[in-house]
């Protein structure tokens, strides 16, 4: 176009020398309208994940209020399975997906020397699309025939023929998501390849950072085949074609093909950056090296490869054949093997440490139990003919819960203890950390494990109402959901509490052993950093995996 | 009779009106525990009756104890060192941090374990794919909330819906707590002779449902426009439940199934029992029939097909099920409301009932249609009208 590369150089010669003397951030509401600084975007993110998993929690106590005993007690069925529908995709899409993106953006340019993301524009937009596309997608429940009530999951013909006309909106607003989600990636990968302190070897970087890294790849591979299923239940709803309807000479199947070409890589989407989180955590309270830094990048490596070849796994029941069944049986518990490589490393991280328990601690160590239990469960449905007894149970739904809730919400709370006092430069209160840490632990093993039990005896999963004998263990678990519901009240209170009073810590490492660039700016992390990238010595020193002699 | 327990539409401010008394509820709720608790303590799967049930079983106890292996394994070393090599204890940290040796070793072992359980799950899932050599056929068609169930070498074939003591415990506590298979009991119960070789071919009307039945370890989906199958040989008779695992929409939790497995000389006996019923109500609609005959069954039949969608007042739930009360089609022609119940509007949920209900059942439903839930068209439609229009 016009710009000539003098046009370019001479721009880039102005903002140097303009910001030569750093000024802090916009002042008032537009700060955060305007905004392309990673921090400010990476708060935004974190703040719209933790109102998004308020609501979607919302929802959750609403669920568990009506199935605290049988009979229907609050609810028509026709709006339990929307509540179950849209708290399902504003978990995943609204709280867990935008809370990794937003820590993304705090901490990826701290851990690599970066001064910002790669495309801070881009990086405004991506995060102010996800409030409209929010907007949009619960604003459905206020519509003539209610909101989506197909599930998360949005199987076909129920997601086409027989849906709500508020369906048209769901699907602009997964359009909206997987837009913010592809350029968030796009930004996550070019940051890393372009941005990095020119010392800094892929092999040096951050355990975190590689597995967001990995995570963008899958990003963009997997959501613009998100993006191709909605379409064409759009054009199956509104123009007449019939892709998912066997009268037109479509298939059914085909969509939950589709869906899960898609929604497999998300699981591993929604878990990889919460190993990262765990491979920083777990060393610095050991105070020893991560055990075996390079067998957890080829893990997560392998996993992200492994996660595009699994699909059909949600799909042993929809009539597949025996070949196609043993393929996938497979393959799928073959994940299981660089998983354990990566929970068998953390274990031997800790072995022989000198471990303190402090808040981040404890909800890593949480996280490594929970969610090999939820691993467990995992590999059990992974055996094809044993899945026709566990499918479409309790058992999958504890299942999920443990891997997501106790994975990855762990890791993001985890994450967030651990870096805050380096965003905010102020200390939570520890006690209270403490107690809020073993309230939610108990209550939410309360709430999901005896889900298993109801799905072994027989509970199908998103029923609004059940046959007497599962009466007990419902009645258990509700209570243990809105125990763990009510944490998020003080959750909420020490968060805040720490931003506002929070005894103001000033030290730049916070953690006495805590290795990595982020702990060499100053504390609070000021709103520009790294203008010189780090040099050589200063990489080596900070690097958690490799211990050298001398440096540090 | 579902529509009575679910009121045709609440919008959500009323929802979050009615959740005032959730507290109160709950907590009442707690107090009286003692009272609702009657259930079994069931923490396992069963072993079933059939021997892919009790096979499947088997790998599920196989998995599951490689499992607590793993996990004994794993969580004690985890323990072990955050008791001991704590700093509070005075532990001081070590440097190691690789061993390829170390890694080899548990990136193998675990491969070796999980190829020693691929094997008899492998044979597991061939057998329970070989549906040849049956001795009987049965098809299974899901519908928006109920199964129908065909016996393909008999020619007996029926519907087989939640049962009304259960669809009218749902919203009362005294005849839930009466009811032992609340919501696991159905109107027509699938009837199976044991030591027979059964294969089931699965499909559906409408969106995808799931048939399942536990103790025969028998889970299939019935997909719209293909065929699926199973099998099962049941070698205990008895009565087993099961429901409907795939969401299927608004009444997706109140589809259950009710398989009664009797010896072959009871089963046959059944199936001849069957026949002469169906012999009976063909000839029912060879007579002319009058308006108070037409009117009694077909409000029977209403809530039996209809309510679940366009409620028991006619109401429907609006932007998703039509209502009967005034619409157009049942006070307009005749003609097109026969034809709209006969065979369905394509593309939306209205099925085609013509499959589903013989000749005086439609038109006692159609008179019905047109003659009460606030109409009144005056007109009737007699079972031979309907034939005609077949």
């Amino acid at each position: 176009m016009s710009t000539t590369t003098t046009d370019l150089q001479n721009e880039i010669d102005a903002h140097a020398t303009h910001d030569d003397h750093h000024h802090g951030p916009e002042k008032g509401l537009l700060r955060w309208v305007k905004t392309t600084n990673h921090k400010d975007i990476g708060t935004l993110y974190i703040w719209f994940a933790f109102a998004m998993l308020l609501i979607g929690g919302g929802m959750a106590m609403y669920i568990r209020a009506e199935l605290f005993q049988p009979g229907m007690q609050f609810f028509d069925p026709q709006f339990f399975n929307q509540m179950t529908t849209l708290h399902g995709l504003i978990m995943v899409f609204g709280a867990i997906m935008p809370a990794f993106v937003g820590l993304a953006n705090w901490q990826i340019p701290l851990m690599i020397g970066a001064k910002d993301m790669a495309l801070p524009r881009m990086n405004n937009w991506s995060f102010w699309i996800l409030p409209f596309a929010g907007m949009m997608l619960i604003s459905t429940l206020f519509m003539e025939g209610g909101g989506p009530a197909f599930g998360w999951t949005f199987y076909a013909p129920l997601s086409t023929t027989f849906a709500p006309d508020s369906t048209d909106f769901f699907i602009f607003a997964v359009h909206m998501l997987g837009f913010s989600s592809i350029m968030g990636a796009i930004n996550v990968i070019a940051t890393i390849m372009n941005m990095r302190a020119p010392d800094m070897k892929l092999m040096d970087m951050p355990l975190f950072v590689w597995t967001w890294f990995i995570t963008a790849f899958l990003l963009i591979a997997a959501m613009p085949v998100l993006a191709g299923a909605v379409t064409m239940m759009l054009t199956d709803r509104n123009f007449g074609t019939s892709f998912f309807d066997a009268a037109g000479g479509g298939d059914p199947v085909m969509f939950q093909h589709i869906f899960w070409f898609f929604g497999h890589p998300e699981v591993y989407i929604m878990i990889l950056p919460a190993f990262g989180i765990v491979s920083q955590i777990i060393p610095t309270f050991a105070r020893k090296p991560l055990f075996g830094y390079s067998s957890m990048v080829y893990a997560s490596a392998s996993i992200a490869l492994l996660s595009f070849v699994v699909w059909a796994h949600h799909m042993f029941l929809t009539g597949m054949p025996i070949a196609g069944q043993m393929y996938f049986m497979y393959a799928t518990i073959m994940i299981s093997v660089p998983t354990g490589v990566k929970v068998f490393n953390w274990v031997t991280t800790m072995w022989r440490g000198s471990m303190t328990f402090e808040t981040p601690m404890l909800w890593a160590v949480a996280f490594v139990i929970l969610f090999t239990i939820g691993g467990f469960s995992g590999l059990m449905l992974g055996i094809a003919p044993a899945d026709i007894q566990y499918h479409d149970t309790y058992f999958v739904v504890a299942h999920f819960h443990y891997v997501l809730v106790t994975g990855a919400l762990f890791s993001i709370i985890a994450a967030v203890f651990y870096w805050l006092p380096k965003w905010c430069g102020r200390m939570y209160n520890e006690k209270l950390a403490k107690i809020h840490f073993w309230w939610a632990v108990i209550s939410v093993n309360v709430l999901f494990f005896p889900q298993h039990f109801l799905g072994l005896a027989g509970m199908p999963r998103r029923i609004p109402d059940y046959s007497l004998q599962f009466a007990d263990f419902n009645m258990i678990s509700s209570i243990g959901g809105f125990a763990f519901g009510a944490s998020f009240i003080l959750l909420t209170y020490i968060i805040v509490d720490a931003i506002r009073n929070g005894e103001k810590v000033t030290d730049e490492r916070v953690w006495d052993s805590a290795k990595g660039l982020e702990w060499t700016v100053a504390t609070p992390a000021p709103y520009h950093t790294f203008d010189t990238p780090p040099d050589e010595k200063q990489i080596l020193a900070e690097s958690s995996h490799i211990h050298v002699e001398g440096v540090h | 009779m579902l529509g009575k327990r679910f009121s045709p539409h609440l919008s959500f401010i009323s929802h979050l009106k009615k959740n005032l008394s959730l507290i109160k509820t709950i907590l009442l709720s707690l107090i009286f525990t003692p009272q609702l608790v009657h259930a079994e303590y069931g923490l396992n799967l069963p072993k079933g009756v059939t021997s892919i049930s009790r096979d499947i079983y088997g790998l599920h106890m196989l998995i599951f104890w490689v499992c607590v292996g793993i996990a004994v394994l794993v969580f004690g070393v985890m323990i072990w060192s955050m008791i001991f090599h704590r700093k509070s204890r005075g532990a001081v940290a070590s440097n190691f941090h690789e061993s390829t040796a170390v890694e080899l070793v548990w990136t193998l072992v675990p491969l070796a374990v999980l190829i020693a359980i691929a094997f008899p799950a492998t044979k597991v899932l061939i057998d329970l794919e070989n549906t040849e050599k049956a001795d009987m056929t049965v098809k299974i068609t899901g519908y928006q909330w109920k199964w129908q169930y065909e016996y393909m070498d008999e020619g007996v074939s029926f519907f087989s819906s939640l049962n009304k003591a259960s669809s009218d415990a749902t919203r009362d506590d005294a005849a839930r707590a009466k009811n032992p298979n609340y919501l696991l009991d159905v109107d027509n119960r699938l009837v199976l002779p044991t030591g027979k070789r059964i294969r089931f071919l699965m499909t559906s009307n409408d969106v995808i449902h799931s048939w399942w039945v536990r103790d025969l370890g028998v889970k299939q989906d019935a997909n719209p426009g293909f065929i699926n199958d199973s099998w099962a040989k049941i070698d205990v008779p008895g009565v087993y439940r099961g429901q409907c695992a795939e969401l299927c929409g608004k009444d997706h939790g109140f589809m259950p199934i009710v398989v009664e497995a009797k010896s072959e000389a009871d089963y046959k006996a059944w199936i001849g029992e069957q026949k002469e019923r169906q012999k009976a109500a063909a000839a029912a609609g060879d007579r002319e029939w009058s308006k108070d005959e037409l009117m009694a069954q077909g409000q029977k039949v209403y809530s039996g097909s209809c309510a679940s969608c366009h409620g028991v007042t006619g109401q429907g739930i609006p932007g998703v099920f039509p209502a009967i009360t005034g619409s157009p089609i049942a006070s307009g022609d005749i003609k097109t409301h026969i034809n709209i119940v006969l065979n369905g509007k394509a593309g939306t949920a209205m099925q085609a009932f013509g499959k589903q209900l013989n000749d005086s059942d439609l038109a006692a439903v159609i008179t019905y249609e047109r003659n009460a839930l606030g109409n009144s068209k005056g007109d009737l439609v007699q079972p031979s009208t309907i034939k005609s229009a077949r």
